[in-house]
């Protein structure tokens, strides 16, 4: 080592640094900087040309105050200048200055390339390499374009110098990594793969990274690579610890190498040519093999080294699960880990091990060391190994030691560390439901988890128990008795009490035999707790009252008297209120009978895929959950979505939904109109509606706690765009304000305006949950050839719509000429980590640009006789669709936008209407002549227009009307 | 590897590589969080834990705490070794290094760096060949410089 010059290279520099060090507070140091930011600028532009030195010292400082975390909007200029000395030192600081603080500027970008260009070519190595590292360190686009098809010519030319083979090789990776369609490999696939093969063990290393990374997204190119690490590998693995020389690392030979060799075979299957795969397993027998052989040094560097191997090993032997000796071996290599005095050591054998336990060869193996992983968990002190622990338990858990494990992690989580709770919370319920053999066992372990964490119980886990009890018959009396037990403490978890309630609402009947859970005692109980709880468990009470009137005809004039009172008739909450006064109306004035009817039993619910599994997945993303178990839930055939909805929840939503609309449900004032049949317009009290028109046929749960269902039908994750065909076409044709679409998440509203050929059309979404929408955009487009004919605008929306939230977008729109298709919408948002996506069509039709046109019987007829060619008219004859009420048929009429002319016909029966559509090209002139057929419920609908596309467009979309 | 800090043990930043394109705020914000995390363990602790979506490695030399991000699938052990080798060649390049070595000679700590890591992988493990190259460039800097005027160096001259 020479006596280098370090620090003294550039006094001022150092000078400058230990001021700034000598700052007593941050604006001492902020003042300091900025006189030094005044001096450098007026350096930088003063008369007097600085020289290299000067600069180079300028461009360091301006480097320092950077990393300081200040910002720096000068020196760029100076810096790039520097690329183009002859000094090493000053072209480097300029390179560093560069691939720190890039800027984007496009002027900049190309003096820069020039420079890196020239030191390329230079054919001094040293200069090469400054080129190449800065290409990797900024690794931009705009450098990939420039270099990425000079870069392999230089990693592969025969007269290239290992070194700058070396940065060739990762300045390559760094560009595929950032503009893989820049860098083409093509002919000199076959040379970079040889790079294996080098003399140099440093060109190995460096070029096995660019290989790894490309076998990985083109392994079929690649693939020879599998028999040239093999024999690479063995030759380090069989080597004496010191034939590598400065290779060796702590008395381990060519550890990172060794590694990155393992690694690269990852990328692949097993070798199918028998003798590299002898190869192979022999190498990994001696690796197993050595990690029984006393240690060579006491360091933790060499024990580190050898290890790292150890475990590429194993993850190799994993990822070819297909050897059950080195399976096991692994396991129990591992095995020892766990007990290893070494922190680390433990770490990583609990996060290895989680991996074995999912292949069937070594998940016995796995389960033997049960004692030690519950051992870890109750004593470990760093929180992230206990955290592996009870990943590995959940991972080793199946029917046979179920019980043990969720007994464990359910003591653990009386003390477990805040961070982890969640998660832990969602992992004993998992296990809980899918190895219950008796699920009085599923419901105790649910209702103590509830006690012992009920602040981490989400509602899924609660949902999930609730969806259970229903579906289960042998179990509702054992978890209506165990309820009501829990529900006897002094303070239990509100979660607590909505499982409670629902489950007592469902089943009290059934331990109402026994006079100490009598239905008044039940109902006392519940009551009790009333008070202390939040609206929307007051809210599900409510409806567990309701419930227990028609259980117990007895408990009526309790719970009446309860509903009646102010604090819930009254109460300041609507959703509280409207549910107090429809309830207690409903008790008085429902005969048993229907009440009976409309308070039965829920059905059960579909089989599909346990939304906590889903959120846990969500969580922890698909690895976490083991493979047997994503089996597991295929097998059940639990469809994502639980095939669609199931008739009863549709409907109960529906009528719930117009019932105790929340909040956020009602955005313009107007209800979503119910499916066709029923729209006549209901708009007096619905109660009464479901009484007079559905009575008997009204399905069980209609009137119900829109909070259970609509909870309970949680949106599972899905990123497929679901297209919502049909709604807004033909519903919106008449008229221009609704609901567009409503889940349970959104409900978009529109409202729209027209004038001449332009409109402009408002949209309100509402976030019906209480959980914050985050990354919501929306985009419209024009499909096809719509993009000619419409011309649609809007501005991006806000990207966060906060629970019970509305925001509103404008659209303007402007009709270029006749259109038939409509514009899309499409939504994205995340919603509690769960991407949803939805397209719908907007109900922009071709009749929203019509001008009424009033002109008298004489003039109607002569127009009609002028648009008499055959292609001018559209004619469609059907059966009625809906009400042929006259004052419903007019409505529509004029909602289509035409005038619509009395008078005319000489059919008083018939309606005709006259219009012009507005397009920005032309006029469009419009008759329409609609012949009802009262007796055969049958319309005939005529119409004529000057632009034959426009007829027979119009006659698709009237014909859906009536 | 995404990137590596160094920073002391009173919260100081002295040396931050960032290997993927990432925004100057955002750099700030993960370096706030992930020192504080990091500061906040104990000694006997493990050196891994997770983050986000990365694994950090980290290990602690005198005053100073050296910190790695890496993915998912990268080696935790080979990566403490990784710190480890760059503390070995700091030290061999500067003399038993040390935190004001760092601070006084950022660029070298860099240039350093970048010859052992490049865009995240290693270049070459063997702590000769890296010192080589650095050393070339300090002969290189010798015959570049006529000694000059304490002065002039102030800017005074």
């Amino acid at each position: 080592m020479p006596a280098v010059s370090k620090g003294d290279g550039m006094r001022g520099l150092a000078v400058f640094i230990s001021d700034i060090r000598n700052c007593k507070s941050k604006e001492a140091e902020i003042k300091r900087i900025n006189k030094e930011l005044a001096n450098i600028r007026s350096k930088f532009k003063g008369d007097k040309a600085l020289d290299g030195y000067s600069k180079k010292k300028y461009v360091c400082k301006l480097l320092f105050i950077f990393l300081l975390g200040h910002d720096i909007d000068f020196g760029h200029m100076e810096a790039v200048n520097l690329l183009s000395s002859n000094k090493y030192t000053e072209k480097q600081i300029g390179y560093l200055f560069i691939s720190v603080l890039v800027n984007s500027n496009s002027e900049l970008i190309r003096l820069i390339n020039n420079a890196i260009k020239n030191d390329l070519s230079s054919r001094n190595p040293t200069f090469m390499c400054l080129a190449l590292h800065c290409i990797a360190n900024v690794g931009s686009r705009e450098m990939a374009e420039a270099f990425a098809s000079e870069i392999p010519r230089i990693l592969v030319a025969g007269d290239t110098m290992d070194s700058v083979k070396q940065s060739a090789a990762l300045c390559l990776l760094r560009l595929y990594k950032t503009s893989p369609d820049l860098v083409l490999m093509g002919e000199w696939t076959s040379r970079v793969v040889h790079l294996l093969n080098d003399q140099h063990m440093g060109v190995v290393t460096a070029a096995i990274s660019l290989i790894t990374c490309l076998s990985q997204k083109n392994p079929d190119e690649f693939k020879t690579c599998v028999s040239l690490a093999v024999s690479r590998l063995s030759r380090i693995v069989s080597s004496a610890s010191t034939d590598l020389q400065d290779y060796t690392y702590y008395f381990v030979p060519a550890p990172w190498l060794s590694c990155k060799l393992l690694r690269l075979l990852q990328c692949y299957p097993p070798p199918e040519d028998g003798a590299v795969k002898g190869r192979l397993v022999e190498c990994l027998e001696t690796i197993l093999n050595k990690a029984q052989e006393p240690p060579k040094s006491k360091k933790v560097q060499h024990s580190n080294a050898k290890n790292a191997i150890l475990f590429e090993a194993i993850s190799l032997i994993i990822h070819y699960d297909s050897e059950p000796n080195l399976l096991v071996r692994a396991c129990n290599q591992l095995g020892q880990f766990l007990q290893h005095r070494e922190t680390n050591l433990r770490y990583l054998a609990l996060e290895s091990m989680c991996t074995l336990a999912s292949s069937e060869f070594s998940h016995e193996a796995v389960k033997t060391h049960i004692e030690t992983v519950i051992n870890a968990l109750k004593t470990e002190r760093d929180v992230s190994v206990r955290q592996r622990a009870a990943d590995l338990l959940y991972a080793m858990c199946d029917r046979s030691n179920a019980k043990q494990i969720v007994a464990e992690m359910l003591s653990y989580l009386e003390t477990a560390d805040y961070s982890i709770r969640e998660e832990m919370v969602l992992k004993v319920a998992i296990l809980a439901e899918k190895y219950a053999v008796d699920y009085s066992w599923y419901v105790d372990t649910i209702l103590n988890l509830i006690r012992i964490a009920g602040d981490y119980v989400s509602e899924e886990v609660w949902y999930r128990v609730i969806q259970i009890v229903i579906n289960r018959d042998d179990v509702q009396g054992y978890a209506a008795k165990t309820v009501f037990e829990a529900l006897q403490a002094p303070a239990c978890h509100e979660n607590m009490v909505k499982v409670g309630g629902y489950i007592l609402g469902e089943f009290g009947n059934l331990i109402a035999g026994d006079p100490r859970s009598s239905p008044l005692v039940q109902f006392n109980l519940l009551h009790s707790k009333f008070h202390l709880c939040s609206v929307p468990t007051r809210a599900l009470l409510l409806s567990a009252y309701i419930k227990f009137i028609n259980l117990f005809p007895e408990t009526k004039a309790t719970i009446q008297e309860v509903l009646r009172c102010d604090s819930q008739i009254r109460n300041s909450d609507v959703e509280l209120q409207q549910r107090a006064v429809e309830y207690l109306k409903l008790s008085s004035i429902a005969s048993t009978d229907v009440l009976a009817t409309v308070l039965e039993e829920m059905p059960p619910f579909p089989e599909r895929e346990s939304s906590i599994l889903a959120k846990l997945k969500k969580k922890k993303g698909p690895g976490a959950v083991s493979v047997t178990e994503l089996e597991d839930s295929k097998r059940e055939g639990g469809e994502l979505n639980g095939g669609g909805d199931r008739g009863p929840d549709t409907s109960a939503m529906s009528a719930s939904n117009a019932s105790t609309p929340s909040p956020s449900a009602d955005l313009l004032g107007i209800r979503s109109s119910a499916p066709a049949g029923t729209a006549p317009a209901s708009a007096g009290n619905l109660l009464v509606d479901v009484f007079s028109e559905a009575g008997p046929a009204a399905p069980s749960a209609a009137v119900n706690d829109d909070g259970f269902l609509r909870d309970l039908e949680q949106p599972t994750e899905t990123s497929d765009s679901l297209l919502v065909e049909g709604s807004g076409d033909s519903e919106f044709v008449c008229k221009n304000n609704g609901v567009l679409f409503e889940n349970q998440l959104l409900q978009i509203g529109i409202k729209s305006e027209y004038r001449q050929n332009l409109g402009r059309m408002y949209l309100f979404y509402g976030n019906k949950t209480s959980v914050q929408f985050a990354s919501f955009t929306t985009s419209v487009s024009c499909p096809g050839e719509l993009q000619s004919q419409l011309n649609v605008q809007t501005k991006q929306v806000e990207p966060l719509v906060e629970g019970g939230a509305q925001i509103q977008q404008v659209l303007n729109i402007e009709c270029l000429t006749d259109f038939s298709d409509a514009p899309l919408l499409n939504i994205k948002f995340r919603y509690g980590g769960a991407l949803q996506n939805l397209t719908l069509k907007l109900p922009v039709t071709i009749n929203k640009f019509f001008q009424p046109t009033e002109m008298s019987s004489h003039d109607f007829f002569q127009r009609w006789k002028q648009l008499s060619q055959p292609q001018q008219e559209a004619q469609k004859i059907f059966k009625a669709n809906h009400s042929m009420d006259t004052e419903v048929l007019k409505a529509k009429l004029l909602g289509l936008g035409t005038a619509l002319l009395d008078n005319v016909d000489p059919n008083p029966e018939n309606y005709v209407c006259a219009g012009v559509i507005q397009t920005k090209g032309q006029q469009v002139g419009c008759l329409l002549r609609l012949e009802p057929n009262a007796q055969a419920q049958m319309y005939r609908l005529t119409l004529r227009c000057s632009k034959d596309s426009v007829s027979r467009r119009l006659c698709e979309l009237l014909a859906e009307q009536f | 590897m995404r990137f590596m800090l160094l920073f002391s043990r009173q919260g100081k930043l002295r040396l931050q590589k960032w290997y993927t394109a990432t925004a100057e705020r955002d750099k700030k914000k993960m370096v706030r969080e992930l020192m504080q995390i990091v500061l906040a363990r104990k000694p006997k602790m493990c050196s891994f834990l997770e983050w986000r979506d990365l694994k950090i490695v980290y290990k602690r030399y005198a005053s100073l705490y050296f910190c790695c991000a890496i993915e998912e699938q990268d080696n935790e052990l080979i990566t403490l070794e990784v710190i480890h080798r760059f503390v070995e060649l700091l030290d061999k390049y500067f003399g038993s290094v040390c935190e004001l070595d760092i601070i006084f000679n950022f660029e070298k700590a860099y240039f350093i760096l970048d010859e052992f890591l490049m865009g995240g992988e290693i270049q070459d493990t063997s702590k000769k060949s890296v010192l080589k190259a650095i050393e070339q460039a300090d002969l290189l800097q010798e015959e570049d410089e006529s000694p000059r005027s304490v002065l002039e160096e102030m800017g005074l001259a």
